[in-house]
Formats: C-alpha cells, structure tokens, sequence
C-alpha cells in the first residue's frame, strides 16, 4: 500500500534550504578538501553510513542488505550502516539539516539537482574525478578487492547526467525512464489502432473519445461510473518533455530560467481543455495512475519504469482490492511525442554521492562501498526489481542480465512481462533520452514546471477561466512561489552573503601583511644578491 | 439574606458554569451565515468550493506552510489536507479549536477531503467521542464515517507477514519511524490499520505499542477513520486486552 507522503515532500523549498546551507557556511571553517590517500589503511576498522532509498519495494531493501553483507565480508574492517528511505525528498531534506551539523552519511542515494544544492556548502560533496582515474583505488583500479568497473563501463551518457561545471560528483546507480502504460482493450473497443508511437493529438483524441457516458451515467467504455482515460503521475516531466520535444525553452546549463514562455502557455491552453472535460488528471489531483488503470479506470497511463511492478491486470504489486481489478491488455508504449521521428523522453533514476570527511582514510572507504554498487551483482538484481536498467555495459551485457531479459512474461514476478518490457523501452531508447541542467535551484525550476499544470487543471475543474489574464497571473504566482525571480535559480548559489565577517576582514588583513613582508624580503635579497654579485 | 445571596449566587454560578459547558460542548452547534452543514458538505459537488465551521481533533503535519488535520463537527468529520498555515497558527489548533475552512472538496484515492483551504479561528470548543464502528466494519454505512474519530473494539491481531504482527511500510520494506502496517480481525474479515507516522511517530505510545504486539493479540483501538482505496483507518490508540 503505497501512500501520498511523496506528495507533500515534493514541494520541499529549494532555496529556503540554500540559504540555510549559506548561514551554515558563515559560521563553520568547513572541512578541507579530500585528498586520495596513497594507501588505504586496512589496519583500521571504519564505520560508514549509507543512505538508501527503495520504492517501498521489500525486495530492493533485501538486495542493498546481501550488497552491504557482500562488500564486509571483501572488506572486513568497513561496517556499512545503512538507513532506509522511501522517498527522495526525506533524504534531501535529512542531508541539508545534517550538512550543518557536519552529521552527513558518508554514502547517499540522490538526485544530481540536490546535489547542486548540498554543493552550496564548501567540500560538502567529494569530487569524484580524480578518485575515477586514481590507479590503484578508481574504476578498475589494481588495488580494489572485487570485481569492480572500468570507467569505460559505465554508461558515458549516465555518467555525464552525474557532472555538475564539469566536475562529477556522482556515480549512477540505476536509470528509468517514463512509459505510457495504456489499457490496449480500450483503446481497441473505441475504435482506435495503437500507432508504433504515441503522439500527444492520439492521446488526447482517444481519451476525449472515452467519455462518452450511458443512458445510466456509465462510461460506454468501461461500464463504469469513475473515468479517468489520462492520469499523469510526475508533471514536472511532463512539461519538461513535451518543452524538450517542442525544442522550447526550460533552462539554459548556467541556469538562467526560460520556463515562462509562449510554448508553455500553448501546452497549458491544451491541457486546459482536457482537463476541463475531465479527460485529464494528474496524480497530485487525483491518485496513483496504477491503481486507475487496475481498475480499468483509465486508459493512458504515464509512469515511470521503476513503476511497472504495479501496472497492468497481473502486476505482482497492486493497491486496489482484487475485486475491482479488470482484465485487460497492456501495452508500454513510449510517453507521447510531438515529432516521433525525433522522439525525446526524460533519463531519471537514482545516483550516488560520497560525502567529504575531516578523515581521508574513511572517505576512501565510503568511495570503494560506493563503487560496489556498480558491480553485476548488485546492478542486474536490483535493476529486477522494477523496470530500471543497469548503468553499466558490463552488466548490460552480461548473460544472466541478457537471460533475465530474454524471460519476459515467463512468470508475473520476476519476469513479468510489463516490467521487462519498461526495460526495454529504456534500453532501447538511451539515445533519444535527456536529463535537464543542473544548477542550485533546478529542483525548484522542476517543481515549477510541474505546479504550472496542477494549478491549471485544478483551476479548470473549478470552473475558472483560463485566458490571458489567467495566465499572466499564474506565471507570476509560480514565479514567486517558487522564489524564482531572485535573480536566476542559478544565482541563488552565488547570493551576495553580505559583509564579510570581521574575522573574516582580520584574517585577510593578516594575511594581505604578510604577502607584503614577503615580497619585501623577496626583493630586499635580490637587490643584495646583485649587490654582492656587482 | 446573606443565605439568600448564598443561594442566589450558587444558582447563578451553576447556571454560568452550565451555559460554559454548553457553548464548549456546541451544544446546537449552529452555523454562521454563509457556512455549509455537513449534510450540504456531502452533497457538494467534487472541486466545490465549501465553506464549514468544524473543530480540530488531531493534527497530521505542518510543512512548508501547510497543515494537514483532521477536524469533525458533531454531524460528521472533515480532513483538511495541506491547508494553508503558518506555523504559528499550527501551534494553536490544538483539539477542540473551533475553525471556519474555506477551501474545495476533493477526493484522492477515495479519501474525500477539502484541499487549497485557507482558515480562521472561531470561538467554541468540541472534542469527538470515539465512535464504536467495529460493527460496520465491511458494510457499506462504514463510508458514512469517513475521517471521524472512531473506535474498534475486541479486534485480533492477525499475521502481516511471514508471521509479524506488524511491517514498518506496507510490505515492510521500511524501517523504525515508518508507517506501521498491521493487519486486525473481526468476524472472520482482516482489515489493514495503520500508524500513520506524521500523526504518532516512533516516540508515541502508540507507535510502540504496536511494536509490541503479538500475533493472536485481542485490542481496542482508536483511531481517525481514514480512507486509501478502502478504509484504512489511522490508529492513535491501541490497548492490548
């Protein structure tokens, strides 16, 4: 039973925490930063922290457990602790309350865009380029104790979406990306074929299709009273992508905010009108799209992969009581387009950061942990759990990741059909895949993006009007509400933190003096120097 | 006479003290111009704007400037999720406080409830009795009750799984200070209750009472009856008989 926490933790205000984090600053020397050891000491035992996340899927926290137990039995002297999340937004929340009390795990499962925010604090986050290339203790380096990966073998493309200015400062863990799941029965009986592609104009036609209602107040489709063709359950990708698939603005990389532009308010008319027939909804309005679709309540189904456990008549997790599950096929089928010869769709998942600490020894100890999760072991049994797909060739090409995909539909648990399939979206679309710029206040342009069409369709529903005026007004209110006209979201980072603290002003002072007498000294030798030499 | 004024003044204060009682109790509980009853509440369309006076019994969270409580008047209970509240104003809804809600009414997952509300405190105090719904458990009157504070009686505490009495999460995949899932009996039907860890986190009695319990275990609880794709009432007392 899943339930709606997610929903309240979303709306998490970046910038509040940004500016927590720079009051944090002022006032801590902060720590200095990591060097790589030129050994690391096995004589000494560690104890490092790991901060998890699982989709309340019991199976994901077992195979992080057999990770941990795996990795102490190749490194006895490193105790993993870990701790358990079920959403992203707790963790992001955690690690800024401990990021100013120098209480940070040492090893975090996160979103690039809130690393962009830990980075508000100096050495918060370690660098990891130097460890990736570091000849003993990198990627494939000669003196890790398990079979680790090259960097060759991570995903290039994945381990890109993990830099931030160039510099990386995270490791893929697992990738997904979106799928329509869509009642294929429906769409059938309405008369419908299921195009190779989705377009948005198929989707909103079928779904405007499927309202039509009985003598008795029934929908014709589904025999029932409760409809909703459409459900939409992250909105913030939904507007990035059909931005993205529109080549309209969202951001630029420096962070500079082109989100409130004429594109928008064309998608947001659209949606508008599908929402005011009721056609549309969303996850935040409404509810889980899975449980609709179960229900055969609805048509179209947007998730993500790491979802699809819970999509479709036989899905192995389910939130809905047996009895009102319906029979139906399923087809995952790619998020709608507007060019399916151009087709563009969001990569998300989780990666890993390592947190810097005053001791180097221990933090070469959370890198090699971190670099454990990036082995076949760990990588093909937890991207089985959900429709995610490893991020690293070696695993992707392993034969039992290549048996297990080859399995589809052999059994509704383990190789259920709708989850192997999500995979398979995922894998064979990595190139028409896209990650959004990252700079310390992306989050909040994320959820910007996404409040611009709960608060339309809510409004809709409601009977208001939505022109013009409608709209300048709530591109000013989400403007606002999300802080984003204090300067650009990219800014906020680089705030004028006001006067320097008299400490501050001293310690500079001192130093300024001392350059001069050293420079003094400099030039008074030389001058002897040449005296003498003369 | 200073019998007489003894007297008088006893009477009076009697009937002072009783007029207290009434206007704490809100006896009529009538409504202010403009405010819905309960009854047009439930008649109210979806996406409705409503208007309702209604008195806190608990409180879920405050995040961000939103609270998400749970309030009843004497008809019937209203959940108000994410209500616009600075955190000033979230220290005084304490249970019983009197408030005037206006937002609009919303369903998600079957849970009806107002959502985008915004709110004023009002004079009158009412705290709900717990209501014995263990009977209407499984009926279709149960609904009839939704969010108000209720209570089960001589209940059984079935196997969540693999033997425990309770997961933390759903299926157990979390861990201390998650939701507590837990499975109870009635008449041969098992039900799934919750701890819900925004209202009674890991420090509360409850919280660990029901970390305690046992599989075969008989209790009383009450609880705010809650709705997620069925009941799923959220449970802030539990005493094992």
């Amino acid at each position: 039973m899943k339930n709606r926490k997610q929903k309240r933790l979303l709306s998490l205000l970046a910038m509040c925490i940004s500016a927590v984090l720079l009051i944090g600053c002022h006032g801590s020397k902060g720590l200095a930063e990591f060097q790589i050891p030129e050994e690391f000491d096995t004589s000494r035992d560690y104890e490092i922290t790991f901060w998890a996340k699982n989709d309340t899927n019991k199976t994901q926290t077992a195979i992080y457990e057999q990770a941990i137990a795996d990795f102490e039995k190749v490194y006895p002297n490193i105790q993993v602790n870990m701790r358990l999340y079920t959403n992203y937004g707790d963790i992001y929340n955690d690690v800024i309350t401990n990021i100013s009390t120098g209480t940070t795990p040492n090893v975090c499962i996160t979103y690039p865009d809130h690393i962009a925010t830990y980075l508000t604090g100096a050495n918060v986050v370690v660098p990891l380029d130097n460890l990736f290339a570091n000849e003993k203790y990198g990627l494939g380096g000669s003196e890790i104790l398990f079979d680790g990966v090259t960097q060759d073998e991570v995903i290039g493309q994945f381990l890109e979406e993990c830099a931030i200015d160039g510099q990386h400062y995270a490791i893929p863990f697992m990738r997904s990306t979106e799928a329509c799941y869509v009642n294929k029965t429906y769409v059938e009986a309405l008369g419908y074929t299921l195009p190779e592609t989705l377009t948005w104009d198929f989707v909103w036609e079928v779904s405007e299709a499927a309202m039509a209602m009985d003598g008795d107040g029934n929908y014709v489709v589904n025999g029932q009273n409760i409809l909703i063709p459409f459900i939409y359950k992250s909105t913030d990708n939904m507007m990035i992508q059909m931005l993205k698939q529109k080549d309209a603005g969202y951001s630029t990389d420096a962070g500079d905010i082109l989100l409130f532009n004429d594109t928008t308010k064309e998608l947001l008319y659209t949606i508008a009108e599908h929402g005011k027939s009721k056609a549309f909804s969303t996850f935040k309005i409404s509810s889980y799209p899975a449980n609709f679709l179960n229900a055969g309540q609805c048509i179209f189904a947007v998730d993500s992969t790491a979802g699809a456990t819970w999509m479709g008549s036989d899905a192995p997790l389910i939130d809905i009581s047996e009895d009102k599950v319906v029979q139906f096929e399923t087809e995952v089928m790619m998020v709608p387009q507007f060019d399916t010869e151009n087709p563009r769709m969001i990569s998300q998942g989780p990666s890993i950061c390592v947190f810097n600490k005053a001791d180097s020894q221990e933090v070469l100890a959370s890198w090699l942990f971190a670099q454990y999760l990036l082995t076949n072991d760990v990588q093909i049994a937890y991207s089985g759990t959900e429709g995610y797909i490893p991020v690293t060739s070696k695993a992707q090409n392993a034969e039992e990741y290549v048996d297990y995909l080859s399995r589809s539909g052999e059994d509704n648990t383990e190789h259920y059909e709708v989850k192997i399939q999500a995979s398979r979206l995922m894998l064979d679309n990595i190139d028409h895949t896209f990650v959004t710029p990252v700079f310390n206040g992306s989050a909040s342009l994320r959820d910007a993006a996404g409040q611009l069409i709960e608060t339309t369709v809510k409004s809709v529903r409601r009977g208001e009007s939505v022109d013009e005026a409608y709209m300048e007004k709530l591109y000013g209110d989400v403007t606002s509400l999300y802080r984003l006209d204090q300067g650009s979201a990219a800014t906020a980072g680089k705030a004028d933190l006001g006067p320097l603290p008299e400490t501050a002003k001293i310690l500079l002072t001192v130093l300024a003096v001392v350059w001069i007498l050293i420079l003094a000294y400099v030039i008074r030798e030389a001058v002897r120097k040449r005296k003498r030499v003369g | 006479m200073k019998k007489y004024l003894a007297v008088m003044l006893t009477v009076a204060m009697t009937f002072a003290l009783a007029g207290c009682g009434a206007s704490g109790e809100s006896a009529e509980d009538e409504k202010s111009e403009g405010v819905m009853t309960y009854a047009e509440y439930v008649a109210a369309d979806l996406d409705m704007e409503v208007v309702v006076e209604t008195y806190v019994q608990a409180k879920q969270s405050w995040w961000d400037d939103k609270a998400t409580v749970y309030t009843q008047d004497k008809d019937g209970a209203y959940f108000l999720y994410d209500m616009a509240c600075s955190e000033e104003d979230y220290e005084k809804l304490t249970p019983g406080t009197k408030i005037k809600v206006t937002g609009y009414k919303a369903e998600w997952s079957g849970e009806v409830e107002i959502i985008d509300a915004t709110f004023e405190i009002e004079d009158g105090s009412y705290v709900a009795e717990a209501l014995d719904v263990t009977d209407l458990l499984g009926s279709d009157d149960l609904i009839n009750h939704q969010n108000e504070f209720v209570s089960f009686k001589d209940m059984t505490v079935e196997d969540s799984g693999d033997g425990a009495a309770f997961l933390y999460s759903w299926d157990g995949s979390g861990s201390d200070g998650d939701d507590l899932y837990f499975n109870v009996s009635s008449n041969g039907q098992t039900y799934t209750f919750t701890v819900e860890s925004y209202l009674c986190d890991n420090t509360t009695e409850v919280y660990n009472t029901v970390k305690n319990l046992k599989v075969g275990d008989t209790v009383d609880m009450e609880g705010f009856l809650y709705w997620y794709e069925g009941v799923n009432p959220h449970i802030t007392s539990v005493t094992v008989k």
